[in-house]
């Protein structure tokens, strides 16, 4: 069986000679040309999705002041910033909202600004206003801090996203008789609408089910500059259930990456609001995956039609931790703008955006293909089945 | 006494029975008003809506209104427009189910989201529940 090796792939990178395709693409090559051919042909497949990652946040390294302070809280644009971590280190994340957000007071809340946006300003090279206090001791006697900062000042900035790139993901209705606020956006109630939010064929743990190639080290796109898998991402759960090609029919594996802001590009990185649930960040990321073994081609072939999620109500079941499927059903389906759920036909949104996961795609293809990005051959794959890794809901147990 | 003019936009929206009478046409002719529309729009349940611009006669504009409404049909100024910052729209789709005017659709080919002006009932639906604030309403 034909085989090829990163190495030899990042040979034809450098050279400018490495065939690359997106994962769309792949799909008529495979088909016109057969598994064999297409695997001496095409060296790398490239993937892509675009929406709200909720488990995103950027370290920031502001640089000390004078006299010096050791930050014990911190706000950027009003946003709590965490502060605990050494003396100037913040981290700011993207669902966290000023303090003095109305929230869900007047319900649904509006949630205009957040940690996301403020990360969305500084990409975008605006000025951020930072804020901090502090108890003052011998080495870091200040205690109050209030100043401008911007991107290009700061000593580091790189995005840290604890759970990215979720290998699929439910399909959100509601059966209830009110419009329901969640992180699936507005749902009608009688089933009015069925949300969704993956890019299916294009997206990146879609392609590569059983992180064949996916591990510490792969080098991928983020926020439109580059960027590392760093671990899995929490709650990672590579023991979901799975079709035949291998594909998880629910939510499965997640990354943990990570990538310098400075890099970063405000088009690929927005700061979102749901309506009734919180703020958040629409993360641009993309991953290369290279045609190692028929395997391997096999996997980056799949199309909507073999990719299925689970339709579930967020009204009640999901809040309550019941668990049900209202039915599986295809991505082609979803894609085709109506499902059938319970005998009623059912109009379907996506909150992530298909268009963009295809520039992306097409966006990282180009960047292999002119050499200036080459592979990272992961020093350890992410944990796949046979690790018997699962997702465990909360145990609660009384405090004494 | 001389006469004062205005100019007027207005949403008017009128139920199925009334979709086949020459209402339009009676304002123009009865009331002497001259006529711009702006949108015109049959929903999916057969109800028709107009935003248009009146313009004529403050006596004849008040009275062409009265013949609308007793006619059933609803009235209401026109204060506002919903528009789509291109820039900051991501393509996502969140806002399609809800847009009860067909002005958001999917493109097949493109998988982009088309925003039809023109469809536009400035509702709002979409405004809160676009994620990233890309539906604005303008005054
Ligand atoms: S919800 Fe907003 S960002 Fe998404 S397609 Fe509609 S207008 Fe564009
Ligand atoms: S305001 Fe939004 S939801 Fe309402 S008609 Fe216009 S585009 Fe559609």
């Amino acid at each position: 069986m034909a085989t090829k090796t990163y190495e030899e792939i990042n040979q034809k990178i450098k050279k400018g000679e490495a065939v690359v395709v997106t994962a769309e693409e792949i799909i008529d090559i495979v088909k016109e040309k057969g598994v064999k051919q297409t695997l001496k042909d095409v060296d790398v497949v490239t993937t892509g999705t675009f929406g709200p990652m909720c488990s995103s946040g950027a370290i920031l390294n502001i640089g000390h002041s004078n006299p010096k302070i050791k930050i014990q809280k911190a706000w950027l644009n009003d946003v709590n910033a965490y502060a605990g971590l050494a003396a100037v280190d913040l981290y700011i994340g993207v669902t966290e909202v000023p303090d003095d957000d109305p929230l869900n007071k007047v319900h649904p809340g509006a949630f205009r600004y957040g940690g996301g946006h403020v990360i969305e300003d500084l990409v975008a090279g605006k000025d951020v206003k930072l804020r901090a206090i502090s108890y003052g001791t011998d080495c870091y006697p200040r205690r109050k801090l209030e100043t401008l900062i911007n991107l290009k000042d700061l000593n580091e900035a790189f995005l840290f996203n604890p759970r990215n790139a979720y290998q699929n993901y439910n399909c959100a209705v509601n059966l209830s008789n009110r419009v329901i606020y969640t992180y699936m956006g507005v749902i009608k109630p009688h089933l009015g609408n069925a949300n969704y939010s993956t890019s299916g064929q294009l997206s990146p743990l879609l392609n590569d089910p059983l992180y064949k190639t996916i591990g510490i080290g792969t080098r991928i796109f983020l926020g439109g500059g580059v960027g590392y898998v760093v671990w899995n991402g929490t709650q990672h759960n590579p023991t979901a259930k799975r079709g035949e090609n291998g594909v998880p029919k629910g939510g499965a594996g997640t990354l943990s990456v990570v990538g310098d802001l400075k890099q970063m590009k405000p088009e690929w990185l927005v700061g979102a609001s749901f309506v009734g649930y919180g703020a958040t960040l629409t993360v641009g990321l993309g991953i290369p995956i290279p045609l190692l073994s028929e395997e391997i081609l096999e996997y980056v072939s799949v199309t909507d039609k073999e990719i299925f999620t689970q339709v579930i109500d967020y009204s009640e079941d999901y809040p309550n931790g019941i668990v049900r499927s209202l039915g599986e059903i295809s991505y082609a389906q979803l894609r085709s703008g109506e499902i059938e759920v319970n005998g009623k036909k059912v109009p379907t949104a996506s909150l992530s955006s298909y268009s963009k996961a295809r520039e992306i795609a097409l966006e990282l293809k180009s960047w292999i293909k002119e050499g200036k990005f080459e592979l990272g051959e992961p020093v350890e794959l992410i944990p796949g089945p046979e690790s018997g890794l699962s997702f465990k809901p909360l145990k609660e147990r009384a405090v004494e | 006494m001389a006469k004062t003019g205005v100019t007027k936009r207005i949403v008017i929206r009128f139920p199925k029975r009334l979709v086949e009478e020459p209402i339009v046409y009676r304002l123009i002719k009865d009331f002497d008003l001259v006529m711009n529309i702006l949108k015109a729009y049959v929903t999916p349940n057969e109800e028709g809506l107009l935003v248009m611009e009146l313009q004529g006669d403050a006596d004849k504009f008040e009275e062409g209104i009265r013949y609308l409404k007793d006619k059933g049909v609803l009235v209401e100024p026109l204060s506002k427009d919903v528009k789509r910052n291109e820039d900051r729209c991501t393509h996502c789709g969140a806002c399609v189910v809800l847009c009860p005017a067909s002005a958001l659709v999917v493109d097949k080919d493109t998988s982009k989201i088309i925003f039809s002006d023109e469809k536009c009932i400035a509702c709002e639906l979409c405004v809160p529940a676009c994620p990233v604030g890309a539906m604005e309403v303008h005054f």
